[in-house]
């Protein structure tokens, strides 16, 4: 590789001129974010509409909670999602395919323990299509059994494969070891469940679950938001039903204890997933918390991400973020690291929460965080698929655009202080609870003498 | 869309898309060079280099171009393709100077160090852990279809490299390969959002103008003969719970016949798009042969790379299905559309997918300014970005059946996963 004539390593990072200042920032430029226009349907479904006619496109996100009644209800809520668009009354799955597609349609169905999520997109002109469609699945999906029979094959084959990914054994592992057997933990059935899954069961869950009372409908795009809001009355106002749709109840908050030590055999890397309680959106203090948070680990530039990447090269990355959850919010910090630097790497990680405790962030980190919140809320915003998410999570937790709006003031009010008092509340290395996944015939015995792994 | 262009004197390219409509600006620098421009002996080089070039670089100690992109709002990746590399921020509109500040910086005079160097070999190798060798499918197919569809070296390697040739990687490579690929005239800025364009134009002549000229190197052909019969070959996946297997095929050249190219696009929208699509309809729910089954053109996305590039089906399928028989099911489909062709409804209702996806792309400034960006270095041509959906509009039923016996009638490469066994 070295055979042609070049420059040194040295010679190349070295100019006549010698380092240059960094530019300052020039003018700020404001977009401000859309009116929502709301509206409740005779249903109780939840309306939200804004136009951003950036590309002449309409996105969608429906969001129906969607907590069980039963163990039993996780498989068959799987189920449900994986056939709402295989067929009605009127149209087989290859025809709702095709109606959807004129437009340049798409609709996507999912499933957590909390909701049932309709994300869904087409070219603007063909909104009242996107909208038919739905309607007609929400009110009259058949589940025949023949389509329920295939799904429920290829979802065991599904799951199998999700089962097998390292990050779904880990995220398993945490769910259950902070949150103990609630229903939050059952974010995917086992086969074996799914295996008894029968159609009638899944039109049964369809007809006291789907329902609109309680349910959120988003538009954003290149829309009249009144002209929108009357097509959706118009195509919908037909889905109704007496019951409410069923919001999962809070979890536990997580409480202190050792890291479980959860043994994967042949694993090359671990996942380290520590996890302790955090703040809601509409505690006052949540943006200190956000802003501590992105100097321990919520960014590139944060101390962990420095200390075990950039400096120690344990990680490709490493992460920590607040989870929001019913009735609460949980700090979450994960990485995977090679297996032979695992107790190195938890070492460090319980170094850097503890170094929150003791050397609280300096007024340049703080500055810093602040910038990249402010920032990136803009950027992640900047877009109709964006904002649509956004407004549809916020809407489930009573928040609305104005507290949009304001977070960036918000955000800038919180000073050095504010923030050292949070980390001392958040970051204590001995609040956390969480798990290491890994090959424990090759890290088990320095993980544990650790201490606090069990 | 607006666009305009420039060449500074030391032969640097320049591309700016104006947006009024946004608070953010985006930033890429593209260099003409991809894994498939690194020596033998060198796998995964011009990865490991893309992670250097963010270790640091005359003005900017390590970790600073993070802390300045971050600490200015903004948000940076890079990225390796096979036939270019990337390195891109999204900031707000304010720090628009400061991201070309930092992006000359690195292309004038990175730091690389024996220290950096071997940091982020670490760094690299964990990647690789997370995203291949630790996971099921990892690597599936774009790692592993190549070598059996292709003979050279630059097509067939493994483009993420082996850990041995990453720990063999010196400094001097380093610097070597810097020299070569890294000249100013083997390089494309591209800045999109809100700006306005002579003051663009004006920075980046400031920042980026005093980078001296270098020679650019003479842009190889990786070309080679298409293969003449079915190639196959199996690999043992230890974390996958089912089979899988991949057919990969050769694409028409992009560069000359960009009509035959997006027939084999559409062809794959056609076969795999949606519950509508050909294949879904027949190996999932038809004949219940797969879980589920993907085509497309492009091994890393449509119009990603020059000649050669290599047109996809995936599948994944249980074990008790025998993987000729989804072989079998593939060529039947194929044959149907080479003799009749998709119906004009049937493209019709693609090419309105397309259109869609691409007006998605465009509302994101970043991946706007990426497609932009690596489309006008690789083609020349960053407004196929705009015109794709007519021109997509223009195919014919009869050029995506010509697509269909193309494939038929020419060699190919099947790549069969089988799972290890017993699972964790």
């Amino acid at each position: 590789m070295s055979v042609v004539a070049h420059r040194s390593a040295e010679e190349i990072g070295r100019t006549a001129l010698g380092p240059r200042p960094l530019p300052p920032l020039g003018p700020t430029r404001e977009v401000p974010l859309p009116d929502v226009v709301e509206h409740v349907l005779s249903t109780g479904l939840r309306v939200l509409a804004a136009r951003r006619a950036s590309v002449p496109m309409v996105e969608l996100r429906l969001r129906v909670p969607y907590a069980a009644r039963s163990p039993e209800d996780t498989a068959v809520a799987e189920v449900l999602s994986s056939t709402l668009l295989t067929g009605t009354a009127t149209k087989d799955r290859v025809a709702i395919d095709d109606e959807l597609a004129t437009v340049g349609g798409e609709l996507n169905v999912s499933v957590d323990p909390e909701r049932l999520a309709v994300t869904g997109s087409a070219l603007a002109s063909g909104l009242t299509t996107l909208l038919d469609v739905l309607a007609d699945v929400l009110t009259s999906a058949t589940f025949a059994d023949d389509e329920v029979a295939r799904e429920r094959t290829r979802l065991i084959e599904r799951l199998a494969v999700a089962l097998a990914q390292p990050r779904t054994i880990a995220r398993e592992a945490l769910q259950r070891k902070r949150f103990g057997d609630h229903p939050i933990t059952r974010e995917m059935p086992r086969p074996a469940e799914v295996e008894t899954v029968t159609a009638e069961q899944v039109r049964a869950l369809h007809a006291v679950s789907t329902v609109p009372r309680g349910s959120i409908l988003t538009l954003v795009g290149d829309i009249d938001p009144d002209t929108a809001i009357a097509e959706v009355e118009r195509a919908l106002g037909g889905w109704s039903s007496e019951r409410t749709a069923r919001e999962l109840t809070p979890p536990p908050a997580p409480k202190p204890d050792d890291l479980e030590l959860v043994h994967r055999p042949g694993s090359v890397q671990s996942q380290l997933r520590l996890s302790a309680p955090a703040l809601t959106r509409h505690d006052p203090d949540y943006s200190t918390l956000q802003l501590a948070n992105l100097v321990f680990g919520g960014y590139f530039s944060s101390r962990w991400m420095e200390n075990v990447r950039e400096d120690k090269g344990y990680t490709y990355g490493a992460h920590s973020g607040i989870e929001q959850v019913p009735g609460g919010a949980v700090l979450s910090v994960e990485t995977d690291v090679a297996s032979d630097v695992t107790a190195a790497a938890l070492l460090e990680t319980r170094y850097e929460l503890a170094r929150m405790v003791a050397v609280p962030p300096t007024a340049a980190e703080l500055e810093s965080a602040r910038a990249y919140a402010i920032g990136s809320l803009a950027i992640s915003l900047d877009n109709q698929g964006g904002l649509a998410g956004t407004l549809t999570g916020l809407a489930a937790d009573g928040l609305g655009v104005d507290w949009l709006r304001e977070r960036p003031a918000r955000l800038s009010a919180v000073t050095v202080d504010e923030v050292a008092e949070i980390a001392l509340r958040f970051f204590t290395p001995t609040a956390f609870t969480g798990v290491v996944v890994g090959d424990a015939e090759v890290i088990g015995t320095r993980v544990r003498a650790l201490g606090g792994v069990s | 869309m607006e666009l305009h262009r420039a060449t500074l004197p030391n032969g640097l390219r320049v591309l700016i898309a104006p947006d009024p409509n946004t608070p953010v600006v985006a930033v890429a620098v593209h260099v003409d060079v991809g894994f498939r421009s690194e020596p033998e002996g060198r796998t995964g080089f011009a990865h490991l280099f893309e992670h250097l070039m963010f270790q640091g670089s005359e003005s900017l100690e390590k970790l600073a171009h993070f802390r300045h992109v971050q600490g200015s709002g903004g948000i940076f990746n890079g990225s390796t393709h096979q036939d270019y590399t990337d390195y891109f921020e999204v900031l707000p509109a304010a720090a628009l100077e400061r991201a070309l500040f930092l992006e000359a910086d690195r292309l004038r005079a990175p730091r690389l160090t024996e220290e950096n160097l071997r940091n982020q070999v670490d760094v690299v190798k964990e990647e690789i852990r997370l995203n291949v060798l630790n996971r099921p499918y990892g690597g599936f197919p774009w790692i592993l279809l190549p070598p059996v569809l292709y003979d050279t070296f630059p097509n067939a390697h493994n483009g993420y490299g082996d850990f041995s040739e990453l720990e063999q990687a010196s400094l001097d490579d380093a610097a070597a390969f810097f020299d070569t690929y890294y000249a100013p005239g083997n390089a494309q800025v591209t800045v999109a959002g809100y700006l306005d364009v002579d003051e663009t134009l004006r920075l980046v002549e400031k920042h980026f103008g005093d980078i001296p000229a270098r020679p650019t190197p003479p842009r190889p052909s990786f070309f080679e003969p298409l293969p003449e019969n079915e190639r196959r070959r199996s690999v043992t996946d230890a974390h996958a719970p089912l089979p899988a297997l991949a057919i990969g095929y050769r694409l028409p050249d992009p560069g000359t016949d960009l009509d035959a190219y997006l027939g084999h696009a559409l062809l794959g929208s056609v076969l795999g798009e949606g519950e509508a699509a050909r294949l879904q309809r027949r190996l999932v729910h038809g004949d219940g042969l797969v879980t589920d089954v993907s085509a497309s053109a492009g091994l890393m996305g449509s119009l990603d790379a020059r000649d050669p590039d290599t047109f996809t089906i995936t599948a994944i399928h249980p074990a008790e299905v025998d993987p000729e028989r989804v072989l079998a099911a593939v060529d039947e489909e194929l044959d149907k559309l080479a003799a009749a062709g998709p119906s004009e409804d049937e493209l019709a209702r693609q090419v309105a997918r397309w259109s869609a996806a691409l007006y998605q792309e465009t509302d994101r400034e970043v991946y706007r300014m990426l497609g932009l960006g690596a489309r006008e270095l690789l083609f020349g041509r960053a407004e196929l970005a705009v015109e794709l959906p007519a021109r997509l509009a223009a195919i014919t039923p009869d050029q995506v059946a010509a697509a269909a016996a193309k494939l038929r009638s020419s060699g190919r490469g099947v790549l069969f996963v089988e799972p290890k066994g017993e699972q964790a």
